[in-house]
């Protein structure tokens, strides 16, 4: 991705999980006017949470720039339902969907659908054959693969539909499983939906590089933090990484300091204080990362701090760029057209013989 | 109520309308300039808010989870490619307030704790108005795509979908209150365990409506005891008023009252101002369901080889199919035909009829017993009996013209419904059940532990 030096300003995430269902219209729509770049929706159990990438879809059509981007577990979905899904909320939003894959890791995750827990590297083993699946899919349908040929009464063009034909490698951890594929729905908008994934899930011996678009780098303190992006940028290399910051931030005449709710530990690092200290940590923390996620305490009280002290001084400062304007979620990573490993038009297999 | 007034049927005297958006099928004509795209999220949110402003009970999606294919390669020549049910609902969930939403999804290739959670995900979203749609696709075709493969044995379908809803059930039943706590369920079944604490509250509807789709008596059976409304396939006035009888006498015998089952059939409308303009609109719907190529391709699926060579306007090939069975490649009416008897058969009704390879394919592919052809009046007239006697609760309406195929319905039809009281003019509610007419379910009984 983009060096440091000719970056437009990076972008900036919230994490809308706070809004339940009821108030997630309001939610999203005011995370898209106060100028986020992306909206992410979490999926881990917890009460009252609906499903993300539910939320994701309801999202497309009431936003037109702000990207959304829902977590989708990999190890206990079934991923030809996922890669479906996905690619469907790519038709919704209009080309604004992405995906965090998610490995998880808890005991009640695998009770749920009677599976025994995966563990260690594992984990990455499924997430990895799972987004493999889910790219597989998404280009068994080439671009152009619906003719609407009337004078032959062809619908498709079979010859730009592929069978997928994965097959779990032979080191595989879990139960080992096929796809045939082609897809039930053609491919998506975008291509290739960006798909990110937190940065310990990705690298050598784990998920490719290569198959992810951009990673969540986390580290224990917002101090520490800008030190672990350049740490997991010389590890990883050329691939887009978003840094993750909870915030608790001073509100209405409260400190938030005494906001703050010191029994929740996610392992993030967290920036307790004034609207001023923030934009000065996101200011430096955008020069080293493409991007940061915001984890708001509480979604209501953080999102107004932010859309009206935090995003415009950014603008200002010329360190946030502008918000997509009917642009994909693939232009705002700048990771560029997606290539179809089948194509078969001749453009590509030129290309492809060079 | 006492038990001999539940054991009467009486009819509402109503009809409603759902749409039925199959997304994979030759009845939805494409070549027409008119057809517009079957992915794009504006052909839906096209189609929904027509069937709302017509006050539409139900927008329905169907599934299918293996693409078609015809002799070994996708099938090339009919609409196919669409969007996941539940994740397009959920987006159409934000542009319409009252319609219901109901999402077709398979008990076979999914897992019980994970589809209930996504099924109250989109109720809760909706505010009440999602349903879900049961099917049983079990062929290991299918199954190819996911991760257990193909084991589920044909005559045990039913069986493991039974386990599957009463466990969907139990899982949004287990709120001791609207918003908890909420008591883990546990089944422990030949096929899968599950073991789940659950995390959602239940809807302003309690909890999803149950639709169910599937003829055998062993699907009939099991919509009787399970489900809220049958998605039939008997629309013609006597098999409707017989399906219904059928299915009062199976409801009563599952323990339920005469009307707890409602019906709603598969049908296709076409309408004009008059009959003879609608008559003729027909002859030109049907000549872009079935062009020469589509039924050349339907007879290679029975005969189980290529069959070119001959001419769609000649009769029926002579030459016998080389294969034994048919298989389920091409959707599951598809499935376990005797080939060389079929072939035999119809030539002889082909023959007799004068048919040619084409005038025959359309009358055994074009939803002939489905359709109603003719003017606004004449069609209202013809509901309105339906409602009277209470053969169906309504019509689940599968437009030949996407995205624009409901204006007429909604435009002209409706109105003349309404004109004749049968038909609603207001929702009734905000939540699906509530449109239906459907009673608050029973919560289903405790059983924590295995
Ligand atoms: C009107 C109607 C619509 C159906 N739609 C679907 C569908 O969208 N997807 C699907 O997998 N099966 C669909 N089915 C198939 C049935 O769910 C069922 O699998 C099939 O009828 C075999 O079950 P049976 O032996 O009980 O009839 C439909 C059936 C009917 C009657």
């Amino acid at each position: 991705m983009s060096s440091t030096e000719e970056k437009a300003g990076g972008f900036l995430a919230i994490e809308l999980d706070g809004a339940g269902y009821e108030s997630l219209a309001r939610a999203v729509l005011a995370a898209e006017s106060a100028g986020f770049h992306v909206a992410t929706f979490a999926d881990a159990p917890a009460p009252g949470r609906v499903n993300a990438l539910q939320r994701a879809a309801y999202a497309g059509p009431l936003t037109r720039n702000i990207a959304l981007v829902p977590e989708v577990d990999t190890v206990y979905t079934e991923p030809f339902h996922i890669s479906t899904q996905l690619a469907s909320l790519d038709y919704v939003s209009g080309g604004r969907a992405g995906w965090i894959a998610t490995a998880a890791n808890s005991p009640e995750a695998a009770a749920a659908v009677g599976r025994s827990i995966v563990e260690g590297d594992a984990l990455a083993q499924e997430a990895a054959a799972s987004i493999e699946v889910g790219r597989r899919l998404w280009d068994s349908w080439e671009d152009d693969a619906v003719i609407r040929d009337v004078a032959t009464g062809r619908y498709i063009d079979v010859d730009k539909l592929h069978y997928v034909d994965f097959e779990t490698p032979a080191d595989f951890a879990g139960p080992a499983y096929s796809v045939k594929g082609p897809s039930i729905i053609p491919r998506p908008l975008q291509g290739q939906l960006p798909v990110l994934a937190a940065a310990s899930l990705v690298g050598d011996g784990l998920v490719s590089v290569d198959a992810v678009d951009a990673v969540l780098v986390s580290a224990p303190t917002p101090e520490l933090l800008a030190a672990e992006v350049r740490d997991v940028r010389a590890r990883l290399g050329a691939v887009a990484i978003v840094a993750e910051l909870d915030v608790v931030l001073d509100s209405r005449g409260q400190a938030a300091a005494s906001r703050l709710d010191t029994s929740q530990d996610d392992g993030r690092a967290r920036f307790v204080g004034s609207a001023a200290g923030l934009i000065g940590l996101l200011d430096s923390l955008l020069k080293e990362a493409d991007g940061v996620r915001l984890h708001p305490a509480v979604l209501d009280v953080e999102l107004e701090e932010l859309s009206r002290l935090v995003l415009p001084e950014l603008r200002r400062r010329g360190s946030l760029r502008a918000p997509m304007q009917d642009g994909t979620f693939r232009e705002l990573l700048g990771v560029g057209p997606a290539e179809n490993r089948y194509s078969t038009s001749a453009a590509a297999t030129a290309a492809a013989g060079k | 109520m006492t038990q001999h007034n539940r054991a009467i049927f009486q009819p509402s005297g109503q009809i409603q309308f759902g749409i039925f958006f199959q997304g994979v099928n030759s009845g939805t004509i494409w070549k027409a300039s008119e057809s517009g795209s079957q992915t794009d999220f504006e052909s839906f949110r096209h189609i929904v808010q027509t069937a709302e402003r017509g006050k539409f009970a139900a927008f329905f999606l169907g599934e299918g989870l293996r693409l078609r294919e015809h002799l070994g390669r996708p099938h090339a020549l009919d609409v196919v490619g669409r969007p996941d049910a539940q994740t397009m609902l959920a987006a159409l969930a934000a542009v319409t307030t009252n319609i219901g939403l109901v999402a077709t999804q398979n008990t076979t290739y999914n897992d019980p704790a994970d589809l209930a959670h996504r099924l109250s995900s989109l109720d809760l979203i909706s505010g009440g108005r999602a349903a879900w749609n049961v099917v049983t696709t079990d062929n290991a075709w299918t199954g190819a795509n996911f991760r257990r493969g193909g084991y589920l044995d044909h005559a045990d379908r039913y069986k493991h979908a039974e386990a599957f809803v009463e466990t969907a059930k139990r899982i949004w039943d287990s709120w001791e209150t609207s918003s908890g706590p909420a008591r883990r369920v546990l089944h422990e079944g030949q096929h899968y365990t599950v073991d789940v604490s659950p995390r959602l509250p239940r809807s302003a509807q309690y909890r999803p409506v149950l639709f169910q789709a599937g003829d055998s008596p062993e699907g009939r059976d099991f919509a009787a005891r399970q489900a809220d409304v049958i998605f039939s396939a008997h629309p013609k006035f006597d098999d409707a008023v017989e399906f219904r009888r059928d299915i009062v006498a199976r409801s009563v015998a599952a323990g339920r009252g005469a009307n707890a089952v409602q019906i709603m059939p598969a049908s296709e409308f076409i309408l004009a101002a008059t009959d003879q303009e609608a008559q003729e609109k027909k002859a030109w719907v049907r000549s872009l369901q079935i062009g020469p190529q589509q039924a050349i391709a339907y007879l290679e699926q029975f005969w189980g080889r290529e069959l070119t060579e001959y001419d769609p306007d000649g009769p029926l090939p002579e030459i016998d199919p080389v294969v034994e069975e048919t298989s389920e490649t091409r959707g599951s009416g598809f499935h376990g035909a005797k080939a060389r008897q079929l072939a035999d058969q119809w030539r002889a009704e082909a023959k007799d009829k004068g048919f040619s390879i084409r005038q025959f394919v359309t009358s055994r592919t074009a939803r002939v017993d489905a359709t109603f052809t003719g003017s606004y009046t004449a069609v209202a007239d013809h509901l309105a009996e339906f409602a009277r006697v209470g053969a169906v609760d309504g019509f689940n309406i599968s437009p030949w013209l996407i995205p624009t195929g409901l204006d007429d319905i909604v435009n002209h039809l409706v109105p003349e419904l309404q004109e004749r009281g049968v038909y609603p003019t207001e929702y009734r509610g905000t939540t699906l059940r509530e449109n239906l007419g459907l009673e608050t379910p029973v919560r289903s009984p405790e059983r924590v532990g295995a």
